[in-house]
Parts: structure tokens; sequence; C-alpha cells
């Protein structure tokens, strides 16, 4: 049996009398496409906060690649291979995608302390960034400031920052909020298009994206876990229709 | 960094054209020589323009490019003042080793203090860097046995610079010195801001929370800019004393720190040229009104501060450059804005 | 030696309900809006000299003076606030930091220019000069006075707060913007209240000022780094912590002054900067 890519165990935590978090227990094997959903306030960015480290857990513990992360900083789980995008746009608005894009790919190789040479000279770097760029159709608008770009290029964007940390697990939040039907499309095939050794857990309401792209869905209500299953299992379950998709915008 | 339009421009171009000297930047550079020829009388306050303009370029690789506000820049530029007017004091007066050792000292500082610098944000940052100044200042102000107090240091005496040119009173080799140094450390500045480090700051500056979750940490790059920042700044008060051979305590005061960040906003921060420009206007400006009560000079500052707070956000030059920006100013200017021996 | 100490803290404690009055309502709307306001202090001079000008040129008795100093300082405050600063609520820490400096400096040149820069006198009134003999020690009757006003005031706030709802509101409003918001509380309505109120009190601290610190045009600048230490040191957004800190600082700088005379203000930023250091959002701070 292969290693589970991305696992927890009784992961807890609340704030006060308000509990985010029940007693989480996931486990995502590698490559495998995740989709986590369930109403609004039932914790779901809180778990992918929990799991990036943005978030100390009460208890529990988080396993990277067999490897215990529960007590390591945002930072440092991203150098391992655990990478998130976000909900609302968190970009670098005065700088062009291109200009990201190389910044984390510098900070990746660690390039990103040579102050004596010019950005210019590392042309492997910036290959590389515009070829992330191309790839999820941005390679047109690259030049421009971030702050330009329309919605759905900046999702795209986030995208791509996320992928240029070269990431063994993907966690996107709600990738397609806010981007109008029009330029959903290329979002929906970017995501497709994620490479197998990626594994991938993404947050959605949008339930067509969501049965189109997942393998399995995990569904969470008030803090914890409800049930996990494929997404005819899912569909079919009567305790899922009464707490969530009776009342899914869709 | 403006747009340029696509077809021109691949991925590498697009850093290319960041890093090559424009026409504009070349005139500049060439007009700072005029006061030789046009105003010789005006030589010991080009001296202090060029000072305030290093000066204000220090504080721009932190504020414009990394995002910490400081109210205490003037820490630096004051020990580094005092740290060459003591050395000149104690027999020392070759000049240009005095000024790598006043550079490294308030480097030193700069790099003590960036420990603490690094680890704030806000309100805490900005009260930490203000009372970081006001401490320097009171420490100067009680140690009159090393610093002389009120009355200010006595007794610098500087030998000729490279052994051939004496500091005199037209304020001549000043002006080759002080303008020599600046151009020299904006040079370094510029290349710095265009290497990944630079992106770095930027990306510190723009987001802070995408930087952690990209895997960088914002720390040691921090650190590092306020350390080279601090070196500047102390480099710039080295020259000050070198040049007028005399130290006070004004040196150290908030009223430096305020002016040299009013300085920096009204030429506009994160373009390596609005602390110069800024230093330019502002220094010429302040010696035209000198002879008026110093309490009303704050008035039409003021009156600046809120005007460009609410209409000029990005300053003079960001002013300019969105001008410049419009299809016609490319017409018109785009042979300034783009290198000499290419056209837009 | 005894006499000594406890003459320092009387007149620290004086001196530090003073600060508390100049920053209680700096700390309240940087708590509600995280609106760096540093003309805070412009008010505090502008209810000085309305007390002052009220007193030597129309020869108003000195407690009749201090609500119009109050109204006057809350007034202007709130023409700037429509006119300018609601502009910048969403705008940069270093915009806003701009933006009131400039006025400062505004502020400090007309000062100078309509009452010059000297010190402007005041004419306590008989029973509020002089000093009286309790138990062995020499206490001024001002400082007592000064005292007793603002500990009067400060219960009127805690009162407010507590038990008005408007007082709800506000304290809703520091907790949580967001939520408050959209629990249908009008925030801007309450936050302009709020501002008129801090500044008015501000204006109030001015004026009291005037005998124990004096009043200059540079009152504007030179008092905003003691209420910036207040409120950085106190934590925004809180009252209790507003007046720890109001209190340290001015026993602290009492005991520099007397213990420590060569030093002089080293000591008070030492503890500003050790303090932020070891609690970087002020004593009761919460961010």
């Amino acid at each position: 049996m292969s290693e589970l890519a991305l696992s927890t165990r009784g992961l807890n935590k609340s704030f006060g009398s308000l509990v985010v978090a029940k007693d989480i227990g996931i486990a995502l094997p590698r490559g495998v496409r995740y989709a986590l959903i369930g109403p609004n306030g039932a914790g779901k960015t809180t778990l992918i906060n929990l799991m990036t480290g943005m978030l100390r857990p009460d208890g529990g513990q988080i396993m990277l690649g067999g490897e215990d992360i529960t007590a390591l900083g945002p930072e440092q789980r991203v150098r391992r291979g655990l990478v998130r995008t976000f909900q609302i746009n968190s970009l670098f608005p005065h700088l062009t995608p291109l200009e990201a894009v190389t910044l984390t790919i510098c900070e990746r190789e660690r390039i990103a302390r040579t102050w004596w040479r010019p950005t210019s000279n590392y042309r492997a770097a910036i290959d590389e960034a515009y070829d992330i760029l191309k790839s999820l159709m941005l390679g047109e608008s690259c030049y421009r400031q971030t702050r330009e770009l329309p919605y759905g290029q900046q999702r795209l964007l986030e995208i791509a920052l996320a992928l240029a940390t070269r990431p063994k697990v993907l966690l996107l939040d709600e990738p397609a909020a806010g981007v109008p039907r029009e330029e959903s499309a290329e979002l929906f095939t970017a995501i497709t298009s994620l490479s197998q050794d990626i594994t991938v857990l993404f947050i959605e309401h949008d339930m067509e994206l969501v049965f189109r792209l997942a393998a399995r869905i995990i569904v969470m209500v008030s803090g914890g876990i409800l049930l996990e299953g494929t997404p005819e299992e899912i569909s079919a379950d009567p305790r899922v229709r009464e707490v969530y998709l009776g009342g899914a915008h869709g | 960094m403006t747009v340029t339009s696509p077809a021109l421009t691949g991925p590498h171009q697009h850093f290319d054209a960041q890093i090559r000297w424009r026409t504009i930047e070349i005139v500049f550079w060439l007009a700072t020589l005029l006061p030789f020829v046009v105003t010789p009388n005006y030589l010991s306050l080009a001296s202090q323009i060029a000072v305030t303009a290093l000066f204000a370029l220090s504080l721009d690789l932190i504020l414009g490019y990394a995002g910490i506000v400081s109210l205490g820049h003037a820490a630096f530029f004051g020990f580094g003042a005092y740290t060459a007017g003591l050395i000149a004091k104690w027999g020392w007066g070759e000049p240009l080793s005095g000024l790598v050792i006043a550079g490294l000292a308030a480097g030193l500082l700069g790099f003590v203090m960036s420990f603490v610098i690094a680890r704030f944000r806000h309100l805490a940052l900005i009260m930490i860097t203000l009372g970081f100044g006001l401490l320097l200042l009171e420490l100067a102000n009680s140690a009159s046995w090393l610093t002389g107090g009120a009355d200010g240091l006595q007794g610098v005496r500087m030998w000729p610079l490279l052994g051939l040119f004496k500091f005199d009173l037209y304020g001549f080799v000043a002006y080759w010195y002080a303008l020599i140094v600046l151009f020299v450390l904006f040079l370094v500045a510029r290349r710095l801001t265009n290497s990944p480090f630079g992106l770095s700051l930027r990306g510190i500056r723009e987001n802070s929370v995408r930087m952690r979750a990209i895997g960088a940490e914002s720390r040691p790059h921090i650190r590092t800019i306020y350390t080279i920042s601090a070196i500047m700044a102390g480099v710039a008060g080295a020259v000050l004393t070198q040049t007028t051979e005399t130290v006070s305590l004004g040196v150290l005061d908030f009223q430096r720190s305020a002016d040299i960040l009013v300085i920096l906003i009204l030429g506009g921060t994160g373009r390596l040229y609005g602390g110069l420009i800024g230093a330019i206007i502002y220094m010429i400006a302040r010696d035209w009104f000198s002879g008026v009560n110093p309490q009303y000079w704050y008035f039409p500052i003021g009156v600046l501060l809120i005007a460009v707070v609410l209409f000029l956000p990005n300053g003079i030059l960001g002013g300019i450059a969105q001008l410049v920006d419009t299809e016609r100013g490319r017409r018109w200017f785009g042979w300034l804005t783009s290198p000499p021996w290419r056209r837009p | 030696m005894m006499t000594s100490v406890f003459g320092v803290l009387f007149d620290g404690f004086a001196y530090g309900m003073l600060l508390f009055l100049l920053s209680v309502g700096l700390s309240v709307t940087l708590g509600m809006m995280n609106f760096v306001n540093l003309a805070h202090c412009t008010f505090g001079m502008i209810g000085g000299y309305v007390t002052v000008t009220l007193m030597n040129n129309l020869g108003w008795p000195f407690l009749a003076t201090l609500p119009v100093a109050f109204i006057v300082a809350a007034a202007i405050s709130v023409a700037f606030e429509r006119t300018m600063f609601y502009r910048l609520y969403r705008a940069s820490d270093l915009d806003q930091c701009l933006l009131t400096i400039g006025l400062v400096f505004v502020s400090v040149a007309v000062a100078a220019y309509v009452y010059g820069t000297i010190q402007q006198p005041v004419n306590l009134p008989n029973y509020l000069r002089g000093s009286v003999h309790v138990g062995g020690l020499t206490l001024g009757v001002y400082r007592i006075f000064l005292i007793l006003f603002a500990l009067a005031v400060t219960a009127a706030l805690v009162a407010a707060l507590e038990f008005t709802r408007f007082g709800a509101q506000v304290r809703a409003a520091v907790d949580n913007q967001r939520m408050a918001r959209g629990l249908g509380i009008n925030v801007d309505r309450a936050f302009a209240i709020t501002f008129a109120l801090g500044s008015g009190l501000a204006g109030l601290g001015g004026a009291l000022a005037i005998d124990i610190v004096g009043l200059d045009p540079s009152f504007a600048l030179a008092y905003l780094v003691y209420v910036l230490i207040v409120v950085a040191v106190g934590g925004l957004g809180s009252i209790g912590g507003t007046f720890a800190a109001a209190m340290l600082l001015g026993i602290s700088d009492m005991a520099g002054k007397y213990y420590f005379p060569a030093i002089g203000s080293f000591l008070i930023y030492l503890v500003m900067i050790s303090l932020l250091m070891w609690r970087p959002s002020g004593i009761f701070g919460r961010r």
C-alpha cells in the first residue's frame, strides 16, 4: 500500500466555547482528488488553516508523507510540499504574475538571498515561471500588474503560485469562488490537468465542479466529519441531503 | 513597473528591461554635475542635498521596498556622523577609511536592531523605531563628555582626500566627494532592487501573509535590508560630518527622521529616484525660505503632506509615471523612459 | 525619604491622570477603526488655547472654560473627520500617519502665528492654588483637583461603556468590527461619536495641563510622543490598559526626573521599548 500523502488524527481546535474542529481524522492517498464540502461555518477553511500551520491545534497530529509535521511552522510545511491557495485572493497587487511566480521559484531554490546579481541572470527560473503561467493560460497577461487582471485570471494566479512551490499536496480553498461562469472553464481545465503526482484536496460549493473533479468526497458539519465516500455514495446518502444538498445553491 | 507592449516582450525581456539604464536616468546624473558650472557659489548646499539624497535612498530601501515604517532612521545617520567625527577628532583624519568605518559601525548597530525590527509590525514597530531614535538622542545628549552635548563635537579636522584634495570653504571637493559616494551607493541600491532579493522585499511589502504561504521566511530578508539601509544612512551622516567638519545633536533628532520621511513621500517611494528628487526639491525650497521663522516653514510642509496623501499618493514621481503611462504620454516621453539605444 | 517617595508618587499619579485624559480617546479610536490619528494632541492643544483665550481675553473663570474646551475640541475634530479622515479609514498605516502629521504641522504653525511661541500663562482661581498638608505630606491643591476630576471622568467613561447601549456598541466594534457590522450596528456612526468624544477629552486634558506642563505650539508634537507611548503600551481599545500605562508612564517620568535627572527621558524610552518587546499588543491589548 502506498504511503499516505497527508493524514490527520484526532485534530481538535476550539475558540473558547466555540468548537471549530472536532476530532478530525482524514487519510489522503497519493494522487487522489478529494473534495471537502459542507455548509458555511462547518470548519472547512479552519481545517486547512490547521493543516498548513496558520492555526495551532489544541490536540491531534498531522502527518505529511509519513513525517509528523504538527510542530512545524507554515513556511517549513510549504518547503516539505504542503501548499494551499486562498479563498479570497491573497496576491501581490503591484507585482506582475511573472514576477510573482519567479519570486516563488527563487524562494524555493533559495536564490532569494542574493542581492548582487540581477534577476534577469536567472534564466532557468524565469523560464520555469513562464511555463507554469502558460500552462494556466496566463502567458499573455503575465506582464501586467496583478491588480489589473480580471478576477478569474487572478484565481488562476493563486494556483500558479502554489504550483511554483512544487507541491506534493495541494489544498485549494474554493478555487472557483467569485469566478464568473465564462471564466470558470479555464479554471476547470487547470485543475483537471494538474499532475497525477500531486494530491489535491479542494473545498468547493459548486457541486458541478465537485462531481466532475473529485474521486472521493468528505462532508464536514459543525467542525466534525459527517462522512466520506465516492460521489455516488455521497449524493445518495440521506444525511447529506438533509444537512447540505437540500439548501445548496449549486 | 509599467507595461510595455506585449509584442516586444518575452519573459526574459520583461526582467532585462527593468535593469537597463534609461535616457532620463543618464540625463539626471549628468545634471547633477551642473552645479559646478552653473551655480559654483552654492556647492556647499549641493553637498548637503547629496547627503540628504543618500539618506532618503537608505530609507527608501526599507520603506519603499520592504514596507517598514521607521520614525527613527536618523539614529543611524547620527551614529555614522558621530563615529566619523570622533575618528577624526582622535587623530585619524583620512576621509575614505573614516567613511568606511562609520558606515560599518552604523551597520553593526542596524544589524543588532534588525533582530527587534523584524519581529514586530504596525503600531508596535512604529513606536519601537521612534523610541529607539529618541533613546539615542538622549544618550548623545547625556554623554556630553564624548559627544560634546548640545555644543557639538569640536576639533574635527579632515586630511586631504586621497592625499591631494583638501576640503575647502568653497565646497568644490566636498561636492565631488558627496556626489561620488551617492552615485556609488546608488548603483549598489539599483542592483539590489533588481535582484531576486529585491523581488522578495517587494513581496514582503505587498503581502507578507502570502510570503509565508509560498514558504518564504521574511525575517532574514528584513534583517539584511535593515542592516544595509543602516550602513547607507551611516555613510550619509559621515559624509556630512567630513564635509562640514562639525557634528551636533541635530543629526539625531526626531525632526531629521520626520524630514527625511516627508522628502521620500514627496518624491515617491519604491522608485529609488523618489528620495533623490524629493531631497532636491525640499532642500532648495527650504534654502529659499530660510529667512522665515522655522515654525512657519512647517505650514506649507503640512499642507503638502496632506495634499500628497489625498491627491498624489505615489508622490511626484508616481504622478509623473501615471501621466507618462498613457498613450499620449508614451508617444511624447517614451524616448526618455527607455534606454537611449532603443526606440519604444 | 519616605515623604519624597510619596511626593513623587503623588505627582506622578497626577501627571498620569493627565496623560490618561489625553490618551484615552486615541486608544479607543485606534482600537475601533485602526485609524492612526497622530493629530490627536492637536485637539489637546486646541483645548488649551481655548481656555487661555477665554480666561485671558474674555475674563472667564477657569472652571467654566473646561466644558467649552471639550466642546470646541470635539467640534473641530468632527470637522476634520468629515472632511479628511473618513477617506482614509481603509488606507495604509503610513498614509494615515502622513496625513495626520501634516495636520499637526499645519496646526503648530497656525498656533505659532496666532498666539506666538511663548508659554501661555494661566491664572488659576485662588481655591485651586497652593497646597494642603495631609499627614506630614505637602500636596498641591491643583493636583488633587486634577486627580479627582480625572477619576470622575474615568468613572463616567467606564459607566457609559458598561451600562449604556451606545457603550455596548463601542465595545462590540472594538472587539470585532466585521461582526459588529454584521449584527447591524452602525459602526461608522459609533466611531464618529467616539472620535468626537475622545478628541473632546483630549481638549479637556490640554486645558487642564496648562498649569502642570505649560502650553505652547510645540504641545501638539511634544506630547504626541507620550500619548503614543501610553497607547502602544496600554493596548489599543482598552480603557483599563490606557489607565495603567498612563500611571506607569507618569510615575516613571516623575521618578526619573527626581532621582536620575542626568538621564532625563532615557528611562521612559527604555521602559517603553522593553514593554513593547515583551508585549507587542500592549499590556492589555489583544491583537
